[in-house]
């Protein structure tokens, strides 16, 4: 029983490719794109990318494939918010990098500057069906850092790139003050005037950009963050507030309309209170894990939030969070398990965690269902993917085979 | 859920000189797929309670209802006994302080909150038994409590005893690991842990010489030592240590710090329990194991397994499961099941370890955790499979009582949450003292 070093190596072994030209068979396909196929076939070719997908009649599996069977198969899962490779899993200061505390604001942090793509917990997604995550800098500050998405496969952060630089983590509420205590913000609307004025810094430097064009010489002196607020006043970048209790996410809304940005909601326990706000704003919701430890933003959270949003028409993707002990993160398989027992059907369950993830995150024409030209991104399961005691046999990510036992 | 603490107090001071069971009310619950986990399951059964007391369970057809008995159909349904939670922090109740690390005198039972709304929620899991204890945070953090989730408003009305006063109406929280760690009076080092703890159980040793040499000459006796007095409990086998241990060296230091004092012992949480799962079974100490999602969060949860709860019981080792409410939520108990099931558990023993073999570490296995004549009338009303995703808990209840129904908005409110029902219930405490669990 001491499997400690072959756990170890896993994360290597997942690095190395194994095939690249592919066929999956399952009794049942959730292609995400259409009603679920049954007998369904999922070719993927060469490059890793999906070439056909259907049904076993209509579709020749061609000579050279390896062939790979299940009894229900889906996309790879993406994870709409984590910390997954910033927030390392032994908890120790000097693997959490997913909030530095020295100044409440500070977006230019890049996330490719500190995803590890080696931490456990990395491999312990994937092995669980979460072949796509959005990761990067966590809660806590006004303005934490950038996010990126990656894929949970390789040695380091440019093995499995897909979007360097996503979206900008924002954080609205109590938690922001207990980080910078004694510092500002010490209270809520504290932060929000904070924000306001580092928004007006932005569109100033924007406009001192503007106007001098292409004249280097008139150009404000760079800085990473503004630069970076530049992008989110854009509508390049947006920002993805997390704000759990209705004052928070009332103040969220209230900075979008005030400076017109991209925003993507985050965590919004108290959400179903302020539905028709959120529909009118046209805001879409990364909500927080289901099974979210109800305290402090989250206790007035209920296991009902995505019936309640999906109910009125928003755009709602499920998220393993930030966890400050333990386990250390949380599982957007379990999390979107959780929602069937809670008012969503298996489908719409399951697109929190692959489609509406994916169009949220801005990736929604490579990963997040299973259709022609998509990343060769699919898991294989032994039965129904949320039942407790079902287990994920095998994954695919890019056409490759890089598990092949069941959890 | 409601709070009828006056009725059942009027109920009871009623009841008690009356004294026979033959007058109290008869009910059946019939139709219902009954898993009695001492036996195998009952398609299409009865189960008879009178009173609090369960009076017959079977298939229907072999089990008499008496004249006159309330029938209730639970056709499509699945009966099975209440869930026995082996270490909880419901109540929202604290324990030792940190003026120092062994605190052996303080008692949970001075802090607990009968009416928490995390009492509530534990219901709503299907929760009828439980061990809540004070942290993790010190060697030594309290006296933990047995408590039964009944509908009531204090908690002397929630013990298994009898008299809070006389009786031992729980066991001792300890701990080793990291968690009891910290500056001065606090050990630095595991060792240093170890090294007192044993000098206080030396201690205790000596104070019971001192008592039983003072035999009924109560001018020999020593002076009362509240702490000492828990501790002879506990050295006389009449008290459980309830221990909590993440790290394989840390889970064989509690064996042996268990042996070389004689005490009764149960493994708690035992994360890396899968490596030294024979040194436990050679033992002879159950463990019960909390199911986490991921690995992490702490050094000594680095290397949990989902196969844990698997590994030990293939070693033979007596396991149940608990929910360490809120590390993971009570309405999630059976879940926990499902995932030891997901990493190789039998089936029918993850139901045990969600009900009779928690009642055996608790020794409460002679009232709860199977659904036989005699036994209190604790059972859950679920929609399906137990350990499926798809399944609710729709009743709980508690000898004889329904304290949760899934049916009532009130109660629904507290299997869902949300609209202010779970306001309070673990706000700042859990902020604070997360890492106390």
């Amino acid at each position: 029983m001491r499997r400690q070093l072959f756990s170890s190596l896993l994360p290597l072994l997942a690095a190395v490719p194994l095939t690249a030209q592919v066929a999956i068979r399952g009794e049942t396909v959730h292609t995400m794109a259409g009603a679920p196929i049954s007998n369904g076939v999922v070719l993927i070719n060469r490059d890793g990318k999906i070439e056909a997908v259907g049904a076993a009649g209509s579709i020749r599996i061609p000579s050279g494939y390896r062939t790979l069977s299940a009894k229900v198969v889906t996309p790879g899962l993406v994870d709409a918010h984590s910390v997954v490779g910033l927030a390392g899993a032994l908890n120790q200061p000097h693997d959490q990098d997913q909030l530095e505390n020295s100044d409440p604001l500070q977006p230019e942090l890049r996330a490719v500057d500190a995803y590890n793509a080696r931490d456990v917990l990395v491999p312990w997604l994937l092995s669980l069906g979460v072949t796509t995550v959005h990761t990067g800098h966590g809660p806590g500050a006004l303005m934490s850092g950038q996010t990126m998405v990656v894929k949970t496969v390789g040695g380091s952060v440019g093995d499995g790139i897909v979007d360097s630089v996503t979206m900008v983590a924002m954080t609205l509420g109590p938690d922001v003050s207990r980080t910078f205590a004694p510092k500002s913000p010490g209270t809520r609307a504290k932060g929000v005037a904070m924000m306001r004025a580092e928004f007006v810094k932005a569109m100033e430097y924007r406009a001192k950009l503007a106007a001098a064009g292409d004249d280097a010489a008139k150009r404000p002196a760079r800085d990473l963050g503004l630069e970076t607020l530049v992008a989110v006043l854009d509508g390049r970048r947006p920002a993805l507030i997390t704000a759990q209790a209705v004052p928070e996410i009332l103040a969220a809304l209230r900075l979008q309309q005030e400076f017109g940005f991209k925003l993507v909601l985050d965590g919004a326990a108290e959400a179903y209170l302020v539905l028709p706000q959120l529909k009118a704003a046209g805001v879409p919701v990364v909500l927080h894990p289901t099974m979210a430890r109800q305290s402090g933003g989250t206790v007035n959270g209920t296991l009902e939030d995505a019936k309640l949003l999906r109910a009125a028409g928003i755009p709602v993707a499920l998220q393993s969070g930030f966890e400050g002990y333990v386990p250390k993160t949380r599982v957007v398989l379990f999390e979107a398990a959780m929602l069937v027992a809670n008012g969503l059907t298996a489908e719409e369950a399951l697109a929190t965690v692959t489609i509406e993830a994916a169009r949220i995150i801005g990736q929604e024409r490579r990963v997040g269902s299973l259709e022609r030209g998509k990343d060769g991104d699919v898991v294989l399961f032994d039965g129904d993917p949320f039942e407790y005691a079902s287990h994920v046999c095998a994954v695919v990510v890019d056409g490759r085979v890089v598990r092949e036992s069941c959890r | 859920m409601t709070r009828r603490s006056s009725f059942v107090a009027l109920a009871l001071a009623l009841s008690l000189p009356v004294g026979s069971a033959a007058q109290a009310p008869v009910r059946a619950f019939s139709g219902a797929r009954i898993l009695p986990i001492a036996g195998p399951a009952i398609d299409d059964g009865v189960l008879v309670v009178q009173g609090k007391t369960i009076l017959a369970v079977g298939r229907r057809g072999s089990v008499r209802i008496p004249a006159g008995a309330e029938v209730t159909d639970l056709a499509g349904k699945t009966v099975m006994p209440g869930l026995v939670d082996s270490h909880s922090h419901i109540g929202d109740a604290d324990g030792a302080d940190r003026s120092s690390p062994i605190q052996g005198d303080v008692r949970i039972l001075d802090a607990l909150d009968a009416r928490a709304a995390t009492i509530q929620r534990a219901q709503a899991g299907g929760i009828t038994s439980v061990n809540v204890m004070p942290g993790s945070g010190h060697l030594m953090s309290g006296q933990t409590l047995y408590l039964k989730l009944r509908d009531v408003g204090t908690v002397e009305e929630l013990l298994f005893c009898a008299n809070a006063r006389t009786d031992v109406c729980g066991g001792l929280k300890m701990a080793n690991g990291t968690n009891p760690r910290g500056a001065a009076p606090f050990p630095g080092t595991r060792a240093k842990a170890a090294a007192m703890v044993r000098e206080r159980f030396v201690k205790a040793v000596e104070y019971r010489e001192k008592l039983r040499a003072a035999a009924t000459d109560s001018t020999k006796r020593p002076t009362r030592d509240l702490e000492m007095e828990t501790l002879v409990e506990v050295l006389d086998g009449r008290r459980t240590v309830h221990y909590h241990t993440h790290r394989h060296d840390d889970i064989v230091t509690v064996l042996r710090l268990a042996k070389e004092f004689g005490f009764k012992v149960v493994l708690q949480h035992v994360s890396e329990g899968w490596k030294v799962a024979d040194e436990i079974k050679a033992a002879g100490v159950p463990a019960s194991v909390i199911v986490l999602d991921a690995p992490g969060g702490k050094l000594e949860a680095i290397d949990m397994s989902l196969e844990t709860a698997a590994v030990l019981a293939k070693a033979g080792v007596p396991m149940g499961l608990h929910t360490d409410d809120g590390i993971t939520d009570s309405r999630f108990f059976l879940r926990s099941g499902g995932l030891a099931v997901r990493a190789g558990l039998p089936r029918q023993t993850a139901l045990e370890a969600l009900t009779i073999a928690n009642a055996r570490m608790l020794d409460i296995d002679d009232r709860v955790g199977t659904l036989e004549v005699g036994k209190d009338a604790d059972f859950i009303v679920l929609s399906g499979d137990p350990l499926s995703v798809y399944t609710q808990v729709l009743q709980t209840w508690v000898e004889g009582t329904k304290v949760f129904d899934r049916a009532d908005p009130k109660d629904r409110a507290f299997a869902v949450g949300g609209y202010g029902v779970m306001r309070g219930a673990l706000d700042v405490h859990h902020h604070e003292g997360m890492e106390g669990h």
